[in-house]
């Protein structure tokens, strides 16, 4: 009963699975920005649509509705986000000259076409997360249904764009042991859903390989702000404190760094939170060491200077 | 099932034997690093789910390889920065799987205990025979890879069974960190041979307060001081030992490391404190106090108080 516990089928040099090798962040040829500048400032703002009747279980995002069905209290707080988050965000990246990576959900396209009309209309990245948040990723899904997902959320996005989408964020960074495989197979060069590095690495999948994106999770808004419940000031200093620390790093190692922002407009769209980003993202600008790139531009210059180690 | 673990005897604070630490220390402090290796698909049937989402959770089992590729390096250069030799609680598989932290450590001289083979590996339910697999396998693994001889003992994940203390001295394991009841080290009951308990920490663990709780890592530096520094007043009278349990998937982010360089600043700044591995600590307390306190408690009993 007990005996499979006590026997090691993956243990060996290396990781216990084959998307990756395990490569340490600091032992990695030198990373190069435009301009030598240390810090790539990628900012992702997700899109998102938040079912009243998404399923509880096997997994529901960080931000999923937790009140019980109906859940009106937490979707409207959810949809103020494409409402009038978004909007307010927008103004104040605009006005700092800043753009970004919308990871969005298929169905805002659909439900809200004028918030991509806007993404586009700013020549930010869409990359795609998913239909909604309901529709999360997972091991119990079938191959062909998450393949189906996968193909709807992209036609889905790149109609509406008219675009081709690139970038995925899987809803809640979670996967089925298939979706790697599949978005390599659907067109996909990078996947934001690991949260192991501060800079790209490449993985390969049996479609061909990708590029792993590292989307923050540990100071993301909704991690700091909704699920440890600190303050705005926290918040504020502890992104400041990992942007001094890449910046150093950065300069240390000769090798550029990336400072991963998450900007979700139902968290950082709010009034009481909006003059806290604005004041951020100018100390952070106003270091002069920063490369204002989106995702894609991140991972192809990654892909040009340290190609697959696979 | 137990009622009480029935391993050490009640030893009030205000009435027990001197600890003096060499040098007339007043604190020895020292730096446990858990580095560890969370399979990505361990076996079902351990008594609880080892992770929260469906296989594979990516973003669980990401976030803790972020300490092997990323936090741990920080976590030694700060370490090395300040002089502190760590002792690590050692998932033994890492040996096989990242051996490059295994080299590392050795460089910079820092003891190796055994915390298992994986963090997706408890003990619990087990029997005798196979934990006594688990231990033989982690003390040989860590050998096999660094040539140290296993002191310590940290239960996988703190799983446990009522009886593997016993299996401990078996092994030639002195002490061990799965209970904390004490800031001292005190006699922990075995069949054979000895055992001993030194101080670890589940209040000021970083994984409890940060990972867990969320407070921000300036919050937590503020807790590590404050700890010490009572240990310290408290060490005047009788010597005491300060653990600082590190995680480094979570003190190893870019935006709690600053915390760690500071701790450690402050904890360095003062006389009389011992920087000790947690065998070194053992060591001492077995070769000058162990009897001492073991008499003490027998005669304390005897007179029935």
């Amino acid at each position: 009963m007990t005996a499979d516990r006590l026997t090691y089928p993956h243990r060996r040099f290396g990781l216990d699975h084959d998307w990756f090798v395990h490569e340490s962040t600091f032992k990695r040829g030198p990373l190069v920005w435009p301009e030598a500048k240390r810090i790539a400032l990628w900012i992702t703002v997700p899109i998102e649509f938040f079912p009243l009747d998404a399923p509880a279980l096997p997994v529901r995002p960080l931000g999923g509705l937790d009140r019980g069905y109906p859940d009106f209290w937490s979707y409207s707080n959810r949809d103020y986000g494409t409402r009038i988050g978004v909007y307010r965000i927008m103004r104040v990246l605009d006005g700092l000259g800043l753009r970004a990576t919308a990871t969005v959900n298929a169905t805002v396209a659909t439900r809200f076409p004028r918030v991509i009309d806007e993404i586009m209309r700013r020549n930010w990245e869409i990359a795609a997360s998913g239909i909604d948040m309901g529709h999360v990723h997972h091991g119990k899904l079938e191959l062909t249904a998450e393949r189906e997902l996968i193909q709807t959320t992209r036609d889905t996005l790149s109609k509406s764009s008219g675009k081709r989408v690139a970038g995925w964020h899987s809803p809640g960074h979670s996967e089925s042991p298939n979706t790697l495989m599949l978005l390599a197979e659907n067109g996909f060069e990078y996947v934001t859903d690991w949260a192991n590095d501060d800079v790209p690495y490449m993985m390969k999948t049996a479609a061909g390989p990708l590029c792993a994106m590292p989307l923050t999770y540990e100071w993301s808004d909704r991690v700091l702000l909704v699920h440890h419940n600190l303050t705005v000031e926290d918040y504020e200093a502890q992104v400041l404190q990992a942007f001094e620390r890449l910046h150093a790093e950065a300069g240390r190692l000769g090798s550029g760094r990336i400072l991963s922002l998450s900007i979700s407009p139902w968290i950082l769209g709010y009034p009481h939170r909006i003059g806290m980003l604005e004041r951020l993202l100018r100390k952070i600008l106003a270091t002069g060491s920063v490369w204002r790139a989106t995702g894609m531009e991140i991972a192809d210059t990654f892909k040009r200077q340290m190609p697959s180690t696979i | 099932m137990l009622t009480e673990p029935g391993r050490y005897d009640y030893l009030p604070l205000i009435d027990r034997p001197i600890i003096r630490w060499p040098n007339g220390a007043r604190v020895a402090f020292w730096v446990a690093p858990n580095i560890e290796f969370y399979e990505i698909d361990p076996p079902d049937g351990q008594g609880r789910p080892l992770w929260p989402r469906p296989y594979p959770d990516v973003l669980n089992y990401s976030l803790r390889d972020y300490g092997n590729r990323a936090g741990v390096w920080r976590v030694m250069e700060a370490l090395e920065r300040f002089g502190i030799r760590a002792s690590v609680s050692l998932n033994a598989a890492i040996c096989d799987h990242i051996p490059e932290i295994i080299d590392e450590c050795l460089r910079l001289k820092w003891e190796l205990f055994s915390h298992g083979i994986y963090n997706t590996r408890l003990i619990s339910g087990l029997s005798e025979d196979e934990v006594r697999q688990v231990i033989a396998d982690s003390v040989e693994t860590i050998k096999w890879h660094s040539g140290q001889d296993v002191a310590g003992w940290l239960a996988p994940a703190i799983s446990a069974t009522e009886a593997f203390f016993d299996l401990l001295p078996e092994f030639g394991i002195k002490y061990t960190i799965d209970m904390v009841p004490d800031d001292q080290p005190i006699p922990i009951k075995v069949r054979q041979g000895r055992l001993i308990s030194i101080p670890y920490s589940s209040e000021i663990n970083d994984i409890r307060v940060m990972g867990v709780r969320g407070y921000p890592a300036d919050n937590w530096a503020a807790m590590m001081k404050a700890s010490f520094d009572q240990l310290y007043r408290e060490g005047a009278d009788n010597g005491m030992v300060a653990c600082m349990p590190l995680h480094p998937f979570v003190i190893g982010q870019p935006h709690r490391i600053a915390a760690l360089h500071d701790v450690l600043k402050h904890v360095t700044s003062y006389d009389g404190v011992w920087f000790a591995t947690a065998r070194e600590i053992a060591d001492w307390y077995y070769e000058h106090h162990y009897d001492e306190v073991v008499r003490f408690q027998a005669s304390a009993k005897a007179s029935g108080a």
